[in-house]
């Protein structure tokens, strides 16, 4: 029985034979309609996370089974003081796959290591939220039709974005990716992230402002600078408006380049933007229900 | 000069740097077993100017030397048989660790669930990093 904890469970070609399931579905939906009849998706959700939550229920409902499960830790047996052993061995009673989200970092690995149904990691703590990572690579292939030999700029918060740190160490296993950082010096990608980036020789570049790289990027992979991530408000004042994107940036970038997000939105992309054909972050929500839906199928081993 | 007597059977570590003798006790569980330790502190040492040394006359099986090598894989283990070293191990870093050390990071599962084992992985053998298996977060403590 498999589990997913972190993006870097699956071999590239598991991910290739994910994501052309995941095409497959998006193609012929109907096809896919009555593969999981009977069968239950558990979401135990001990924060709340209305836009994950949602895309797996839509992901199982699309595929004909149904949901159970709880929204916070306040309405589950936690309150009373459950462990998450004792849950998941409970809910393996009631469900044939749980996701998990939980603000303890590992608690969905304790899950798995406790249950007899697979646990798929909805998000734990700041440490991995491979689901999100499964969307950002499907998105990429899908609109682009392959995965490698291009520049990605990453901007924000790269410092505690968790999105960021998993889809950088899931694009190095693919070849000719270039990496081009856009952070204020407060938010810049760790240490650890750029030294693994030297030893592999991947190319990657670290900039403060986003006008200068726009031209050469084939992919933005935008993120919220959070004020209170500053160390003063002048620097926060002085900086802000590097990370917004409007009209004026785009008109620097590429014809094809692509704008991806991960939701949700403040105010780093104006919503003049929106209507870029080269705006990809809403169709990028979408993948995330097909790869869902491709993950539940592969996990429960159901073959169409 | 002090003088501490010769070990007929057991283990003498030496090479521990000086001041880790106690730590090395009580992660080795010395404290639990019937036999007879010398812990020496501060010993005079060509190669370290001060290092400590711990005589322990037990059989050698009875010891966890993975946690030895987690603590410091520059010390130096002695088989004493018949009052003679008769062999002396090579400590290599262990893959794993578990209830060694505790997991500080406050977001953490292991942080609530009381009952898990504190396990970290070796990471990065190169850099000596250790990573908690559950968090991934760094092991900070060293001995």
């Amino acid at each position: 029985m498999r589990h997913l904890m972190s993006p870097l469970d699956f071999t590239v070609e598991e991910l290739d034979r994910l994501f052309d399931l995941a095409n497959d579905i998006e193609n012929n939906m109907a096809k896919y309609a009555h593969t999981c009849d009977g069968k239950k998706l558990a979401t135990c959700f001990y924060e709340p996370s209305t836009r994950t939550r949602l895309s797996f229920e839509a992901a199982m409902l699309n595929l004909g089974g149904s949901v159970i499960g709880f929204s916070d830790a306040g309405s589950s047996s936690a309150a009373k003081g459950e462990s998450v052993s004792d849950t998941i061995r409970v809910i393996s009673c009631f469900a044939d796959i749980c996701a998990m989200r939980h603000p303890k970092e590992g608690a969905p690995m304790v899950a798995a290591s406790r249950s007899s149904i697979p646990v798929i990691n909805a998000g734990d703590g700041g440490h991995q939220h491979p689901t999100q990572t499964l969307t950002d690579l499907l998105t990429i292939r899908s609109l682009k039709g392959h995965i490698g030999n291009f520049t990605i700029g990453l901007c924000g918060d790269l410092k505690f974005g968790r999105t960021v740190h998993s889809l950088i160490n899931a694009l190095v296993r693919y070849p000719g990716i270039r990496f081009i950082f856009i952070s204020p010096e407060e938010l810049k990608v760790p240490s650890y992230i750029t030294d693994m980036l030297k030893e592999n020789n991947i190319p990657y570049q670290e900039v403060i402002r986003l006008e200068e790289i726009m031209p050469r990027l084939d992919f933005l992979y935008m993120t919220r600078v959070q004020k209170e991530r500053f160390f003063n408000e002048e620097d926060y004042v002085r900086l802000k408006d590097f990370y917004i994107l409007n009209k004026e940036k785009m008109r620097l970038a590429k014809k094809d380049m692509l704008i991806l997000h991960p939701l949700p939105r403040v105010n780093e992309i104006s919503v003049e933007v929106d209507d870029d054909p080269r705006a990809a972050y809403f169709k990028q929500v979408q993948y995330g229900v097909y790869v869902r839906m491709a993950l539940i199928l592969t996990l429960l081993g159901i073959h169409v | 000069m002090l003088n501490v007597g010769k070990i007929e059977e057991g283990i003498v570590l030496d090479h521990i740097a000086a001041g880790k003798s106690l730590s090395i006790y009580h992660h080795l569980h010395l404290d639990k077993l019937d036999c007879t330790v010398a812990i020496i502190k501060n010993a005079r040492s060509n190669k370290m100017g001060k290092k400590d040394i711990l005589k322990v006359e037990c059989d050698i099986n009875t010891l966890n030397l993975d946690v030895l090598a987690f603590i410091d894989h520059n010390i130096t283990v002695n088989i004493i048989k018949d009052g003679k070293i008769v062999d002396k191990k090579e400590l290599v870093l262990p893959k794993e660790i578990r209830d060694v050390i505790k997991c500080r990071n406050p977001r953490c599962i292991t942080s609530i669930e009381q009952e898990l084992p504190h396990i970290f992985v070796l990471s990065d053998e190169k850099k000596e990093i250790y990573r908690c298996k559950y968090c991934e977060e760094k092991c900070r403590e060293r001995f």
